[in-house]
């Protein structure tokens, strides 16, 4: 391939072969991020308090439990890419990428999953 | 630097200490703190609000001791600061990706404006909550 043409490296395709993925998917989770976080945002100012029966009839209903799955998998999906960015940074071994990058990966499945996990026994009437 | 081989020893660019402050590096690292911060304590926090909401009463009960003591509450306004910090300087990264405000003077303002926003959004929102 050679060099490549200058728009095939804007399009990604410079000697890393990646990297414009990473960073375009930042960008398409902070859009999710700032639509489902304003919705959090005003959906806790507006809850009259915080006891437990206001908090859990709200969050049971359809539209807030959706809302809230779909939170956790953009601001987890978001907050994965950005620490990696910084782990690269701080961490210049391979070794200390690949153990760093193992619990980031580990650390971002288990908190979307135990968090959905949540948001549907309270929309199923589990809990 | 954290290598111990004298041949490892790469030269490094410079960093932060050779810098003269500006804003612009300012709040570029405050968007890295906010960001690591709420990756860390806010989604934390997050998974321990849900999780202790579909335990029952008792264990949301547990939250609201465990988040209502000063250093709960401590944790509360620092995510809450996180956040809009990160929320305003992550609208003025959106401003900049379509390529507006390089100008040194634009771009200088709105590095200290996106920091201020924050605060304000931060002090607005727990006024909000504490009237309510």
């Amino acid at each position: 391939m050679g060099e490549g043409t200058s728009i095939g490296r804007v399009r990604g395709l410079g000697s890393a072969h990646s990297g414009s993925h990473h960073w375009l998917l930042q960008r398409f989770t902070a859009v999710g991020n700032v639509v489902l976080s304003i919705w959090l945002v005003v959906s806790l100012l507006m809850l009259p308090n915080f006891h437990y029966i206001t908090v859990h009839d709200w969050i049971a209903h359809l539209f807030p439990a959706t809302a809230m799955g779909l939170l956790l998998i953009c601001t987890f999906w978001h907050a994965r890419l950005g620490m990696q960015v910084m782990l690269e940074d701080y961490i210049h071994t391979s070794s200390g990428k690949f153990a760093a990058f193992a619990v980031l990966n580990m650390a971002t499945f288990a908190g979307i999953l135990f968090g959905l996990i949540c948001v549907l026994r309270l929309a199923l009437g589990g809990a | 630097m954290s290598q111990t081989s004298t041949t490892k020893n790469r030269p490094l660019s410079p960093h932060i200490t050779i810098w003269r402050w500006g804003p612009a590096m300012l709040t570029s690292i405050l968007h890295r703190v906010s960001g690591n911060g709420l990756a860390v304590a806010g989604l934390g926090v997050l998974v321990f609000w849900l999780g202790s909401l579909a335990g029952g009463a008792d264990s949301y009960a547990q939250f609201v001791k465990c988040m209502g003591s000063p250093f709960g509450l401590v944790v509360l306004v620092g995510i809450s600061w996180a956040f809009f910090n990160h929320f305003a300087s992550g609208i003025r990264h959106f401003v900049m990706d379509i390529g507006a405000g390089y100008e040194l003077v634009v771009n200088a303002r709105w590095s200290v404006v996106t920091p201020v926003i924050g605060v304000v959004l931060t002090a607005a929102f727990w006024a909000a909550i504490l009237l309510r």
